[in-house]
């Protein structure tokens, strides 16, 4: 790679996804971020039983981001050929553990709020 | 109530946006002025190379008249050839249209480029038409000269166990079609690579490789026989990779021979014959995946512009391997395929190449010398089979250059690697196009 700049890999997403895909994805990351800050702000914590039953997702998100990156690029779990290929593929499940984790939360948190 | 540690409050909220927005904004690289010129420049060519150099004029020159000369009206993404031919990928993958690539301040001529005279500094179409440069961007790209292997001709791809994925993605398709019926079959199956210079030196290894690895897959490798035949005396130009693809088609049984040049097959014997130090040798086949000699195009080869003691069959353009300017013209470049310098006829390598050549042009124009060179960097993320592929990266002097060192190892087989061809690769040469990358 000559220069990875932010430009590049914006560009280059752009492209994987198309422009509308790709933003609209960045929009709904920043959406639900945005959602999950405010549930913070508003309840001045992080509600602990909320929390606990979002984290049960946690297992699915990894797994479906792991199989839909397999299932994207024609690969599967014999193709591991290096400690780099495990780590990307923690760091995959990782994403998507937390992403609907997060989600999760964020929904269960707005559908129905914590009694004070 | 009392606060969790990890309460947040607005006030951090409304940092961590300001933070957010901050990094976005002054992350936007600065633009450097647009010179002003009115100089005529004429591409030949508005494929990967001419494309890039085309989008990357129209904002780095103010008033400049850019000229794009292709008679084809398709955009052709090469690189895809390779997923196709295996079966992963469509042939439309490949395929999009050149005008909708290219800036709306350059002007397409779609005509062939015939002839070029570098002395009146006048281009010819095959129309007639006489177009006039103060610059010129050899950017064509190189012709497969498939009368070169008797017998061969192009209706045959994809019959006869015959496979040819150089020759386009419908030809690619062909192929996958022809290779997985052998798979089905079994028998042997011949691959190999031309003796002259060739656009992606990896891809005969390749489609070896994926032809290998289906028939695993399929569970009929022990009926397949598979031979790779080189007309050098290595697998790879590079030598430490070279034997790397040794070792790797010793395990998985592809047998190589060395100085074996493809000069005839006998599609109705399935007879292919190799010349050799030895004399002649013919061989069976069930299927055969043919990659013919590469040369310039004729109005390239036809010109005073190739070496006149390199490769003088094949017509490379006489450039400077470090700048890409004409060693005796010095208002021309060539970049991709056509130009004459070692190794490298990939889209990485354009992607290096273009950068530097546009560099020197708008130093010429400003009239001052640029300094920026080209050490022959490309890269072959060189599948071994569906799901791994080595990253392989290199430069003029044979050494490895890892984008990602002591991170993605060049020569191991690795997923990640097979990620960035799959995902990566086509957005990043998108973005290459339009003079993003």
């Amino acid at each position: 790679m000559q220069e990875l700049t932010l430009e590049t890999l914006l560009a280059v997403f752009e492209e994987i996804f198309g422009f509308w895909l790709f933003w609209g994805m960045v929009a709904a990351a920043l959406a639900v971020t945005a959602l999950f800050v405010y549930v913070l702000i508003r309840d001045h914590r992080l509600e602990a039983r909320t929390l606990v039953r979002a984290e049960l997702f946690a297992p699915v998100g990894a797994v479906a981001a792991i199989v839909f990156v397999f299932f994207m690029t024609s690969s599967g779990l014999r193709d591991m050929g290096g400690p780099i290929d495990v780590i990307m593929l923690l760091g995959i499940g990782a994403a998507g553990a937390v992403g609907l984790t997060i989600l999760a939360y964020t929904v269960q948190a707005l559908v129905n709020p914590p009694r004070r | 109530m009392t606060k969790s540690p990890l309460a947040a409050s607005r006030r951090a909220f409304l940092g961590l946006a300001a933070g957010g927005a901050a990094l976005t904004l002054g992350s936007a690289p600065a633009r450097a002025a647009r010179v002003k010129t009115s100089a005529r420049i004429v591409i030949l060519g508005a494929g990967a190379a001419g494309t890039a150099m085309a989008n990357r004029l129209v904002t780095s020159l103010e008033g400049a008249q850019i000229t794009l000369i292709d008679a084809r009206a398709e955009h052709l993404y090469q690189p895809g050839f390779t997923l196709i031919a295996a079966g992963l990928k469509p042939a439309s993958y490949s395929v999009s249209r050149t005008a909708d690539w290219l800036p709306r301040e350059a002007t397409l001529i779609a005509e062939a480029a015939a002839g070029i005279d570098p002395e009146a500094r006048m281009v010819t179409t095959d129309k007639g038409q006489k177009v006039p440069y103060d610059f010129l961007i050899v950017a064509t790209g190189l012709a497969l000269d498939w009368a070169a292997v008797q017998g061969f001709s192009l209706d045959l791809i994809g019959k006869e166990g015959i496979g040819a994925h150089y020759a386009g993605p419908a030809a690619a398709e062909a192929t996958w079609r022809a290779m997985d019926a052998f798979a089905e079959k079994g028998g042997v199956a011949l691959f190999g690579r031309p003796a002259t210079e060739m656009k992606c030196a990896g891809a005969p290894l390749k489609i070896a490789f994926l032809t290998e690895d289906h028939a695993t897959r399929k569970g009929t490798r022990s009926k397949v026989e598979i031979h790779y035949l080189a007309p050098q005396k290595a697998l790879f130009s590079v030598p430490i990779v070279a034997e790397k693809v040794r070792m790797l088609f010793g395990e998985r049984g592809i047998a190589a021979h060395y100085e074996h040049t493809l000069k005839a097959i006998d599609p109705g014997a399935r007879i292919a014959t190799y010349a050799t130090p030895q004399g002649e040798v013919q061989m069976g086949y069930d299927y055969i995946n043919v990659i013919p000699p590469m040369r310039a195009p004729d109005a390239v080869r036809n010109s005073p512009l190739p070496w006149a003691d390199k490769w003088t069959d094949q017509g490379w353009v006489e450039v400077d391997q470090k700048t890409l300017r004409h060693l005796r013209y010095p208002q021309i470049f060539a970049v991709g395929d056509v130009a004459g310098v070692p190794k490298g006829k990939t889209a990485a390598s354009v992607k290096w190449q273009v950068p530097v050549a546009e560099a020197h042009l708008i130093a010429a124009i400003q009239g001052r010398e640029a300094t920026e060179t080209y050490d022959g960097y490309t890269s072959c993320p060189l599948i071994t089979r569906v799901g791994r592929a080595m990253l392989v990266e290199f430069d003029y002097h044979d050494n490895l250059t890892p984008s990602f060192p002591g991170i993605i190892a060049p020569l191991e087989e690795l997923w990640i690697s097979w990620l960035m061809k799959e995902v990566a690769l086509k957005a990043t040469y998108n973005a290459m196009l339009r003079g993003k990358a």
